[in-house]
């Protein structure tokens, strides 16, 4: 039997390699697969304790997280055409005019 | 009984009313019309109250009309209520009187001033006020009377506003009575902490328990509420305002400046007798300053030339005759020089009014003479009122002037040669410098130059008619009050004698009575009297008749006095020089330094102080996305780590 701190592990990896994807892309498509990355490695991490004290919340909270999930990344795919269309780019370094 | 009697100061509130909110809509007719028929109506009610208040016994001549609550406060209550009394009576009486007769006036002497409605709207709320003072039941209701008379006592005499010299005498006048109005209100929160009222009737009733008589605080609170009569009534050292009040229209400074408002001082003093009895000290002050203002003020009249100068260091004068009075504890004699007083006084205005107006607003007396035969009515009018106040017997004048100089002499309370010598003496130089004012005015040559003389006319019936009337009242206006040695009863006396007796009063009159003094005493002081005041107006003659040329060389030989009476003893200046300039420039301290660098430094240097650190801060919002997600993973490693390691 794998121990659970295996999957905790795997799932701490998994979250810093997202939150690392967000920090340094300027591709807004790349940030956003990079902040799935994070929202699974969280799940992850849900499963693993549900599993480890034989509980059935975690998977009710995964399903909801994964719905969220889906509707957010069809909001935040529209939004991204609608910039694309605009200003013709999508590099997130560019839209920054919301300064001092 | 007596419902009425809101009516009276009501009236005139109504007509300012009318003729203030539709200023510059009315026709001068309906102008006019409001204005006097206000008044005159209040006249008419006046007399029905004396009427009805006489139909009463003499003790039970107290009727008080209770308008509304004003103030309740736990201990505190203070009604809006009037008192009609004897002494109520005659002030409303005189000042409806008088006043109407004024506006009358003003209707022909106003009639091409183009503030016009102005005019009579502030003309009528004075009214108002000076009703509601002299009405007034209580010390608070009086107070807003006495604030709402110098309110348009500023107004009337800043009335020609565009000319700087009658603003500024507005704001003299305003400014000088302030210290007179604080000092009479410490007497009044004095006499309410120690008696717990402010009602007039209550607090005479009950101060002879409350105070000690002659004790510390009584005389106190005597003195404060002196002070506010000293303001408002023109007595050294607050005198200085009343001859600059000369700025306004005429009719203004016969009615506020002579007959009406500047007796308010008188009037308070007698309402409040029964306190100044219990303080003799406080008394012995108001004699010694009303005597000596008297003296003072005469001196200086000998030597002013513009005519209405001349009435108003008069008026000074007279006034001090009346607190002279007081002082002696003789407020019956006071308040009939006040009402004999505002018959001439108001006549002497109106005349000198007349004069101003037939010659073209000339105001100089040297440059007058010789108008007795232009001016057929306001020449006779006009001397018999000068007549009237130098005392020549047998006019109003004359009974109530000895009447005072022989209370000066003989009262029992304070009364002292002295006094009288002050008063005589004072008799002398009334009736010089008042024949000097018609000798300059009416007889000699015609000074002015040609263009005037041309034009010179006598005044249209509307201020004729006052004058004339003013006449009667100051030849018959004595002959209520004539003196006991006549044999006769003294109606005025008799009037009044319910509001002057306090318990203590009745002794002080009874020792009046049996003070030793002779009725041969009193005719010998009352000839002295006749006999100076007839000497002074042959010098008079003298100087400025018969021998005009002896009256320069006695000038020049005085010349130190002639140039220090001229100047009015410098007071003016030493007033600027001691209290005015050291203001200007303690002012002057607190804006540029105190203001402007301390208090607006502080602010402005700690704004300036936010704005710098809001600006080197700003920057950090600095749009980028990811900057901003750094800081916040920054953010929660270590708080996690915080929470992990800690």
């Amino acid at each position: 039997m794998v121990p659970v701190s295996a999957y905790l592990i795997l799932a701490a990896v998994l979250f810093g390699i997202g939150t690392i994807g967000v920090l340094i892309t300027r591709n807004m498509i790349v940030l956003f697969m990079a902040i799935e990355l994070m929202l699974n490695a969280a799940n992850l991490a849900l499963i693993a304790f549900s599993r480890a004290f034989n509980l059935v919340d975690g998977h009710v909270i995964v399903f909801l997280v994964l719905t969220i999930a889906a509707a957010e990344a069809a909001v935040g795919l529209a939004l991204i055409v609608m910039v694309y269309r605009n200003r013709e780019t999508i590099n997130i370094d560019r839209f920054n005019v919301m300064k001092w | 009984m007596a419902d009425y009697l809101f009516l009276i100061p009501l009236l005139p509130l109504i007509g300012f009313l009318v003729n203030g909110l539709l200023i510059g809509r009315l026709s001068r007719p309906l102008i006019s019309l409001v204005a006097c028929g206000s008044v005159a109506l209040s006249f008419l009610l006046s007399i029905a109250a004396f009427f009805e208040l006489r139909a009463l016994a003499p003790e039970a001549r107290e009727i008080t009309q209770v308008l509304c609550g004003w103030i309740s406060a736990d201990l505190f209550h203070v009604n809006v209520a009037f008192l009609l009394d004897p002494l109520s009576a005659v002030m409303i009486l005189t000042v409806t009187g008088v006043g109407l007769l004024i506006h009358v006036y003003s209707v022909g002497y106003m009639a091409h001033d183009k503030g016009y409605g102005r005019y009579f709207a502030y003309l009528n709320l004075f009214m108002f006020a000076m009703l509601t003072l002299v009405l007034a039941d209580n010390f608070l209701l009086l107070f807003v009377g006495w604030e709402g008379v110098g309110l348009c006592s500023y107004l009337l005499i800043g009335f020609w506003y565009e000319k700087k010299s009658a603003s500024d005498a507005g704001n003299k006048a305003f400014i000088v009575n302030r210290i007179g109005d604080f000092g009479f209100l410490i007497g009044v929160f004095i006499i309410f902490w120690n008696v717990g009222s402010l009602d007039f009737v209550a607090v005479s009733r009950l101060a002879p328990e409350v105070f000690v008589a002659g004790g510390g605080l009584i005389t106190a609170a005597c003195l404060l509420l002196f002070l506010g009569a000293i303001g408002k009534s023109a007595q050294i050292p607050l005198y200085v305002w009343l001859p600059d009040a000369m700025e306004g229209p005429t009719p203004v400074s016969a009615l506020i400046h002579a007959a009406t408002m500047v007796t308010a001082g008188v009037y308070m003093l007698a309402r409040t007798n029964a306190l100044f009895i219990l303080a003799p000290g406080a008394l012995l002050v108001v004699a010694v300053i009303g005597a000596v203002t008297a003296l003072f003020a005469a001196s200086i009249g000998l030597a002013q030339n513009d005519i209405k100068r001349v009435l108003a260091y008069s008026t000074v004068s007279q006034l001090g005759y009346m607190f002279l009075a007081c002082g002696v504890a003789a407020f019956t004699a006071g308040i009939f020089h006040l009402m004999t007083h505002a018959f001439f006084k108001a006549l002497l205005f109106l005349g000198a009014g007349s004069v101003i107006h037939a010659i073209s607003s000339q105001q100089d007396m040297r440059f007058m003479g010789g108008l007795k035969k232009h001016l057929p009515i306001t020449f006779p009018t006009m001397f018999i009122a000068t007549l009237t106040i130098t005392g020549i017997p047998f006019l109003s004048g004359f009974f109530s002037k000895d009447e005072i100089l022989w209370k000066a002499f003989s009262s029992s309370v304070n009364g002292a040669w002295y006094l009288w010598v002050i008063g005589f003496v004072t008799a002398g130089l009334t009736a010089f410098y008042m024949f000097r004012l018609v000798y300059l005015t009416f007889y000699g040559e015609e000074r002015m130059d040609t263009e005037t003389r041309h034009h010179i006319h006598e005044s249209p019936k509307s201020m004729t008619v006052p004058l004339m009337v003013l006449a009667v009242l100051s030849i018959v206006g004595g002959y209520v009050g004539l003196p006991h040695i006549f044999g006769v009863t003294n109606f005025f006396e008799e009037w009044l004698h319910p509001v002057m007796s306090g318990p203590s009063h009745e002794a002080a009159r009874q020792a009046l009575a049996a003070g030793g003094h002779s009725a041969a005493m009193e005719w010998t002081l009352m000839f002295a009297s006749v006999a100076l005041v007839l000497g002074a107006i042959y010098l008079a003659y003298y100087f400025y008749r018969k021998n005009t040329a002896a009256a320069t060389s006695l000038a020049e030989r005085l010349s130190w006095a002639k140039t220090t009476l001229v100047n009015k003893y410098y007071v003016d200046e030493l007033y600027g020089a001691v209290v005015v300039r050291p203001t200007v420039y303690f002012s002057l301290f607190l804006w540029k330094i105190f203001d402007v660098i301390i208090i607006d430094g502080t602010l402005n240097g700690l704004a300036r102080l936010w704005r710098d650190v809001s600006d080197a801060l700003r920057h950090s919002q600095s749009g980028q996305l990811r900057g901003y997600a750094t800081i916040f993973a920054v953010g929660v490693v270590l708080m996690i780590a915080y929470f992990i390691l800690g």
